[in-house]
């Protein structure tokens, strides 16, 4: 098995806390210069560069929030002159304003070699022939691809979003071997294909997924229904894109960039620092980025670390499958509950589809959880004592996963309110105040 | 041949009824019996209907849980007093599990009701020389 950097993605872990404590004190000296943000919020907690010593000394600095990027629109927080800025993208923000990221043309070489190593996890070289679907334009995904394949040696077809026929015949004409598209839009185009037949003609060996959650049930039918492997990209472009991780050929977690992206995992709610294998949220700080480096980013996403060496032979940490996003946490009576929790049981049931919705509520001192269950033909039984029975089932296998006693309520089809196609999941009638 | 009762999950919510009978209504459905059952959140309605299949897509059109259900539906010959020759007849094996009337016309007096093993329950009541209804 091929490692793109052995350097870099086995470096031992005195080596790789020596490297990031000196990346790190470049940064912050960096952003404090030329960053008006960062250099206020920093006075405002009282800490100069020089407080920053190491690694270990990160958690004195200040978190970047989505907002915090929206507040300095468009380029308040680039650490460098417009000059030096050789590309930008965007994100469209469904609420108010884009968020902008430049970069320098260090920074896109660091993005190419990012996705080189991502490329070569999933088995990928310089003789594959790679489709790259993301959209090409302001979104990351396309052009981070893309430019990552070149930089392998690989040979790149740009095919971006579009016709899937034509991607399907291209890929076999060209005998694609490999593919880079969301999860979702890869189902699609392994519906497609069996619709046109041509699931025995394709020579594809890898795919490389990410931009969206999703399961180890859709790895697991995706590999079977294309006789390939496919593997989970994380990134964002608020750090950079595309490539921030991937998993090896174990699938046991996504192996971080750690000498480009330190990865902490806090507690949501009192901001602490959480022990490996503990779920909490993922908070990145860029290491050795010039246009616009961020310190502790907070990316909302939940998920857990370990430190422990892979089999495949990296040390490079491994953040587990993505748990949902911290902004749809909840506490009830005192317990984190993640609606991706709930979807779990359901899911673990034969009986249910995962159409739920949430409804959290306060009886005197006391949170209530209700969960209301759509009731669908599959299990729907014309006798109550066995709609009772499901009712059990279902709030035993909530309780299970959460700790908490839940209310399940059977609801008809398509009852639970949808905005444009998709079920709001939960709903908080508490009031905090 | 069992009889297919088409079964709803109806959530105790205000106009679904009107709903149902609407879509019957529009499908030209006749409804020839039925039954309530009812917890406190919700309820199942049993219909014995001119067309149960026609009946059931028509609802999940419009997102009604609806399933079909074999029943075993018997002629009293005796009227309503007869009924304890039926249940002799069949709960030697089994339990029924609900039971509701089918026509109250004097001289044609019939039951449905839901009992495991349909097939072999209607054999044995064809047997000892019940009129069963399809
Ligand atoms: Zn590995």
């Amino acid at each position: 098995m091929e490692i793109w950097n052995e350097a870099k993605e086995c470096m031992s872990r005195d080596e790789m806390t020596a490297l990031q404590s000196a990346r790190l004190r470049k940064t912050v000296s960096n952003v404090y210069h030329n960053v008006k943000f960062y250099r206020r919020k920093m006075q405002e907690m009282g800490i100069e560069p020089g407080d920053i010593r190491g690694i270990e000394d990160i958690e004195k600095l200040p978190f970047t929030t989505k907002d915090d990027l929206r507040d300095n629109y468009p380029f308040g927080l680039f650490a460098v002159p417009k000059t030096e800025i050789v590309r930008i993208h965007a994100s469209s923000g469904t609420t108010g304003k884009p968020t902008v990221v430049g970069y320098t043309r260090k920074d896109i070489d660091t993005w190419c070699e990012c996705v080189a190593r991502s490329l070569t996890m999933a088995g990928l070289g310089k003789d594959d022939i790679i489709q790259v679907a993301y959209g090409y334009g302001l979104f990351t995904g396309g052009l981070g691809a893309h430019y990552g394949v070149e930089h392998l040696g690989a040979t790149v077809v740009p095919m971006s979003t579009g016709s899937t026929k034509k991607l399907i015949n291209m890929m076999i004409d060209f005998e694609v071997t490999g593919l880079m598209c969301t999860p979702s839009y890869l189902m699609h185009i392994a519906e497609v294909m069996e619709e046109m037949g041509v699931l025995d003609q394709i020579k594809l060996k890898a795919t490389i997924n990410g931009a969206e959650p999703w399961t180890e049930a859709m790895r697991n039918q995706i590999e079977e229904k294309l006789h390939v492997k496919a593997f989970d990209i994380y990134g964002l472009s608020e750090l950079m894109g595309p490539g921030v991780a991937n998993d090896c050929a174990f699938h046991k977690g996504m192996h971080i960039y750690e000498d480009y992206f330190y990865p902490e995992i806090i507690d949501p709610n009192t901001k602490e620092h959480l022990e490996d294998n503990v779920t909490g949220e993922l908070i990145l700080t860029n290491l050795n980025k010039e246009g616009m480096p961020l310190l502790r980013y907070r990316t909302r996403d939940l998920t857990s670390i370990t430190h422990e060496t892979c089999e495949c032979g990296r040390t490079n940490a491994r953040l587990s499958r993505f748990k949902g996003r911290s902004d749809d946490m909840l506490i009830i009576r005192g317990v984190n509950v993640f609606p991706s929790q709930i979807e779990t049981a359901l899911l673990s049931l034969d009986e249910t589809t995962p159409n739920y919705q949430i409804i959290v509520d306060r009886e005197g001192a006391l949170d209530t959880l209700m969960v209301k269950v759509e009731v669908d033909e599959k299990f729907f039984s014309d006798e109550i004592r066995e709609l009772e029975k499901l009712e059990k089932k279902i709030s035993y296998a909530i309780q299970q996963m959460i700790g908490l006693a839940t209310k399940v309520k059977l609801v008809e089809p398509k009852s639970i309110e949808r905005s444009v196609g998709k079920a709001k999941r939960v709903i908080d009638n508490r009031k905090f105040d | 041949m069992a009889l297919k009762q088409l079964s709803v999950f109806l959530e105790n919510r205000e106009g679904r009824l009107e709903d149902l009978f609407q879509v019957f209504g529009e499908n030209s459905i006749q409804i020839h019996s039925f039954s309530l059952a009812e917890s406190s959140e919700y309820g199942i309605l049993r219909l014995i209907v001119s067309n149960p299949e026609k009946a059931k897509d028509a609802l999940k059109a419009v997102d009604f849980s609806a399933s079909l259900t074999d029943v075993v539906a018997v002629r009293l010959p005796g009227g309503f007093d007869s009924l304890k020759s039926v249940t002799d007849a069949v709960t030697s094996n089994y339990n029924i599990e609900y039971m509701y009337v089918l026509s109250t016309e004097p001289g044609q007096q019939a039951i449905v009701f839901k009992i495991k093993d349909v097939a072999e329950v209607e054999k044995s009541l064809e047997e000892k020389g019940f009129e069963l209804i399809n």
